[in-house]
């Protein structure tokens, strides 16, 4: 931490979001309708519900410094780097900043599937915040990292998902402001460019000087990265300090809260609400049998394209997905107010002992999003089925592989 | 994102707390920005003509068909007069020139916020630039009915006069026309869905109540007033004016009105964009 003024300075942070009543109506003739309502069948106000994302925060960034933002859903994280970008106003208390902000709250933000990949370069530059001249002196290396040369003249609705996402993070990777405030957006592209990505942010934060708030629910990531942590929960500072004890106060934290079955009611975009999810049993023993159960509602009438529930490492890497789409791929067709109960089973579960983060991700209708650690999976250790002790569940990874094996001493 | 220049390291400070009341329009930023709004225009443009074997052509048939559909309705059909020696085929297009720029830019404008809800919820920007861009997109269709009409020009053997050269002047009044109206659209959009089937049936409405099939010296004189109000009615009689010259000079109490509506739109809508622009974020 620098001995200098901090760059970002937050005091008494809050965010306030208004749902229902006279706003929730988002067509003129709904709202006419009802301010007609109230005028002649003095229907009675209704006070609009309020969610506070955040509440009283405050904390204080030094100059070079990288401060992780970790938290569970709903927690306020992406709010507050919204706050910190100028895209949402707070509703009370005050930021002060102190320098050239960008954001990366996105990747690929702008790009526009009818223009080349060297057109979408210099959109997506221009509108992450570099002016001509910048994009144009990076141009190249931008090219060779996301390893598009050949295409750069193809329109990009044209390249696979990987191509198109190592090209919006080349672009978004090569920002050079003096604060970088970062979301989630580690998680793309495969095992080889996620090592590149996370490299490149190496470089970003430990070379440059750069001041950077990285919001991520992948503690490795977070541990490499970061000096400090800021955890919030539903809003609020929980704890701020030095990362691997704020990392090893989050889990713990995440360890004891659920028994294995989750009453949410957590909004999935607009029309949806996750009411329920349930593994039995938990605790469930590595090779044993176990059932899930998913409950979703829907509010509004929605098709749910696609829905998977993903269990993840302590450390936030993506173990298993179960695949709970609809069998004939035409997503389930919900009216409003209808449930979906999803229930199945796991034959055999192949993870070795140890806590598991469970998360889903959903889509609908242009509505999509991962919602990590939903609840927590204790794993634990089968008995051994012979003589030999387990090694450590460190050593053994993640996953236990049913195999049999015949020994032969030959000459 | 804040374009401050690099040696402004902690010399600018910038304070985020809520604001209350009216804000102004903030002149320098929207200058900083400058350059990622000629690049949304650009892409806006790009875009349009894309992977479309006829878009070019498509941009000069429309108007040529329009053109000939309005003259057969108000001159053949109709009898509408017209004042001047000119072919009705030319005062009709003279003004669907500038109702095609304004009718697309409304109509692109009005819907360019919700369209860019990704970038609205991600990045930082005066969102002002997004309905200015929208405007400015049929820039290129408008440059070529310029040509075209140029062309008929010449085909007709008609004179040139020296009121083209205030042609920019009134292609300037077009601009800001479609912005006035296009700010409030791309803003009630955002609050109220519904808005974006109104705007369609104000572009429809608005072809025959504007000076497009007709000539303004054709509405009798107790309609005058309220024709007036119509903010295209001073930008169209302009244009007739520069390129057909004095037989077509507007009548200017009633041209003073029109443009005197522009300008009211123009600041009360940037004065609504402004106050809305704090939620848009968070209510798209």
């Amino acid at each position: 931490m620098s001995q200098s003024k901090a760059i970002i300075s937050v005091s008494g942070l809050g965010k306030r979001y208004r749902l229902g009543g006279a706003l929730a109506h988002d067509t003129l003739r709904d709202h006419v309708t009802h301010l007609a309502g109230r005028l002649w069948r003095r229907t009675p106000r209704s006070a609009p519900a309020e969610l506070w994302a955040l509440r009283e925060v405050s904390f204080e960034v030094g100059a070079g410094e990288v401060l992780g933002i970790i938290g569970r859903n709903g927690a306020g994280k992406s709010t507050l780097l919204k706050v910190l970008s100028q895209i949402t106003e707070p509703t009370e208390g005050e930021v002060r900043v102190r320098g050239r902000l960008a954001s990366l709250l996105e990747v690929g933000t702008g790009f526009h599937p009818e223009l080349t990949g060297r057109e979408n370069i210099y959109l997506n530059g221009a509108i992450l915040g570099m002016n001509k001249a910048e994009i144009r002196r990076k141009f190249d290396e931008i090219v060779a990292f996301a390893e598009v040369e050949e295409f750069l003249d193809t329109p990009v609705k044209r390249y696979s998902s990987g191509m198109y996402v190592r090209l919006a993070f080349a672009v978004a990777a090569h920002l050079e402001p003096e604060i970088l405030l970062v979301d989630e957006v580690l998680a793309v592209g495969d095992a080889a460019f996620q090592e590149k990505c996370l490299g490149k942010m190496r470089e970003v934060t430990h070379g440059g000087g750069r001041t950077v708030l990285f919001v991520s629910h992948n503690m490795a990531a977070v541990q490499a990265l970061c000096g400090r942590a800021l955890w919030l929960n539903r809003g609020r500072v929980m704890g701020l300090g030095p990362v691997e004890e704020l990392v090893a106060r989050y889990l713990e934290d995440m360890r004891q809260r659920h028994d294995g079955q989750a009453e949410l009611g957590l909004a999935l975009g607009p029309s949806l609400v996750l009411q329920r999810v349930a593994l039995d049993p938990n605790p469930v023993v590595s090779g044993q049998e176990a059932r899930f159960e998913v409950v979703l509602e829907a509010r509004e009438p929605a098709r749910l394209t696609d829905f998977q529930l993903l269990i993840y490492s302590a450390l936030g890497v993506r173990v298993a997905m179960l695949d709970l789409r609809q069998i004939n791929g035409h997503g389930y067709m919900l009216e409003a107010g209808q449930k979906l109960v999803l229930n199945g089973g796991i034959r055999r579960l192949p993870l070795v002992e140890g806590d598991y983060r469970v998360g889903v991700f959903y889509s609908y209708q242009g509505h999509y999003a991962d919602v990590l650690d939903v609840l927590t999976w204790h794993v634990a250790a089968a008995a051994p089925t012979d003589g030999r002790v387990p090694y450590k569940p460190a050593y053994r990874g993640l996953v236990v592989l049913e195999h049999e094996v015949e020994a032969r001493v030959t000459s | 994102m804040n374009h401050g220049t690099a040696e402004m390291t902690g010399c600018r400070e910038r304070v985020l707390r809520a604001r209350r009341g009216w804000l102004a329009l903030d002149w320098r930023e929207l200058w900083e920005y400058r350059e990622l709004f000629l690049f949304l225009a650009w892409r806006d443009i790009l875009v349009r003509y894309k992977q479309t074997y006829i878009g070019v052509a498509w941009a000069a048939l429309q108007p040529l068909l329009m053109m000939v559909i309005l003259t057969f309705i108000f001159r053949t059909l109709g009898k509408f007069p017209s004042p001047g020696t000119a072919p009705y085929e030319v005062v009709v297009f003279a003004g669907l020139m500038p109702w095609q720029f304004f009718s697309n830019a409304l109509t692109e404008c009005s819907g360019s916020l919700v369209a860019s809800e990704r970038m609205i919820t991600k990045v930082y920007f005066p969102r002002l630039i997004i309905p200015a861009s929208a405007v400015l997109s049929g820039g290129v269709d408008f440059l070529i009915a310029a040509l075209i009409l140029g062309a008929m020009m010449l085909g007709f053997g008609l004179d040139w006069h020296w009121q083209l050269l205030l042609l920019p002047l009134f292609f300037g009044a077009a601009v800001v026309a479609a912005l006035a109206v296009g700010l409030w659209a791309s803003a009630l959009n955002v609050r109220y869905r519904d808005v974006k089937y109104v705007v369609p049936f104000i572009v429809r409405m608005g072809l025959y109540v504007s000076p497009v099939g007709f000539v303004s010296s054709a509405v009798p004189e107790q309609w005058r007033f309220w024709y007036n109000l119509n903010p295209m009615v001073g930008v169209i009689d302009g244009f007739r004016w520069c390129v057909l010259g004095p037989a077509f000079e507007p009548y200017w109490p009633g041209f003073s009105v029109s443009m005197l509506v522009v300008l009211v739109l123009l600041v009360s809508g940037a004065m609504y964009f402004r106050q809305m622009e704090r939620t848009f974020a968070d209510v798209i």
